[in-house]
């Protein structure tokens, strides 16, 4: 049981945070290689990444969003024959040391992929806005209902896939507001989906890239992808 | 009477000149064939109903709109939508190719990187290069 793991971190302008991110995964006291998506930022978030050391680092050219950036590191991860493949924000709200907890039913062959949710248990820590909150509750039962499976945090950014996750996300990867809309894309190919319980902290630097009158276009965007992608057949066969 | 020629008159020069305009720039290449397909289209369907005069009568009359120059617009409002739902899907198509062409250029780039200088690279980067 020698298992490759890439924790890919999105970062657009997150130069603020991003050493302190990356100091952070070194944390998780496993060995894991470190991929930084630097999607097109216009600050430092490249140069202070590759002045870690720890990480390697991709440019895109231009500002794909963080699907697209996510997809580059699925992609990396994909023809670098990696077996485990970690999404980690680049604004420090997950923490490092929570890693080993959401590989490990991967490492068991339970899920296909896991999601960790500062929801599944009561978190003293995290305090989030009540439209936030209702958002995500939304999403909960909309997911819900059309896949059966029953996530309380479709739009937290802290997963790992395995290698099968990883070859289907690289080619199929869910663009703008993504997070919501891959667990029904998952579900809808038969992957084993699981949640389990992940510590986050308040966001360390840059902006959220969701609030104000822009969370409901991020609401309907999001609810009509998610309508669609349980409409369209599933993409993987023979199963 | 006369009125109504010197508009026919005016429609057919007008759609006759837009074709041209529009054949002149697929034959520049400002615009490729496929795409000037909808706009081609549309062209012919107004010089038809330029010179044929009563056609526009007859359409109306066969959909129920009592005042013709109503169906006119409607037919030239349902064009623009069509030619719009295609600027849509180009311009999706677009986006799509763009994210992955840029996705590439990124991911080729880091393999250059590694190849020119392998130093720069984490250890842990060292045993990519070997697998």
């Amino acid at each position: 049981m020698n298992h490759r793991g890439l924790v890919i971190v999105p970062a657009y302008n997150e130069a603020a945070s991003i050493a302190t991110t990356i100091q952070d995964i070194t944390r998780a006291g496993i060995p894991l290689d470190i991929l930084v998506v630097n999607d097109g930022s216009c600050d430092q978030t490249s140069a202070i990444a590759r002045e870690t050391r720890k990480a390697i680092v991709i440019d895109l050219p231009i500002n794909v969003g963080i699907g697209g950036a996510v997809q580059a590191g699925m992609l990396y991860a994909a023809r670098n024959h990696y077996d485990i493949a970690i999404q980690f924000d680049g604004d420090g709200q997950h923490r490092g040391d929570e890693i080993p907890a959401l590989i490990a039913p991967l490492l068991e062959g339970r899920c296909d992929a896991v999601i960790g949710s500062r929801f599944v248990m009561k978190s003293p820590g995290f305090k989030s806005t009540f439209a936030r909150r209702l958002g995500i509750r939304i999403f909960e039962y909309v997911n819900w209902l059309l896949t059966g499976i029953r996530i309380a945090d479709n739009t937290s950014g802290f997963r790992a896939y395995n290698k099968e996750a990883i070859a289907f996300l690289s080619e199929h990867y869910p663009s703008d507001f993504p997070e919501p809309e891959t667990v029904v894309l998952l579900a809808k190919n038969k992957f084993r989906i699981a949640e389990v319980y992940a510590a986050m902290r308040e966001r360390q630097g840059g902006v959220s890239s969701i609030g104000g009158l822009k969370s409901l276009y991020y609401m309907v965007k999001v609810l009509l992808a998610i309508c669609m992608t349980a409409l369209r057949p599933p993409i993987r066969k023979g199963l | 009477m006369v009125q109504i020629e010197r508009i026919q008159h005016i429609s057919i020069a007008l759609s006759l000149l837009f074709l041209c305009f529009i054949i002149e720039l697929i034959r520049r290449k400002r615009i490729k064939e496929s795409y000037a397909l909808l706009w081609f289209v549309s062209a012919i369907v107004f010089i038809g109903l330029s010179v044929w005069r009563h056609g526009l009568e007859r359409l109306s009359a066969a959909i129920g709109i009592a005042y013709p120059p109503a169906a006119l617009l409607l037919l030239a409002v349902g064009v623009l939508f069509l030619i719009l739902i295609q600027y849509s899907i180009i311009i999706s198509k677009l986006s799509s190719e763009n994210k992955r062409l840029s996705q590439e250029i990124a991911l080729l780039r880091i393999t250059l990187e590694k190849k020119i200088f392998p130093r720069k690279h984490t250890a842990q980067d060292a045993h990519d290069e070997e697998s």
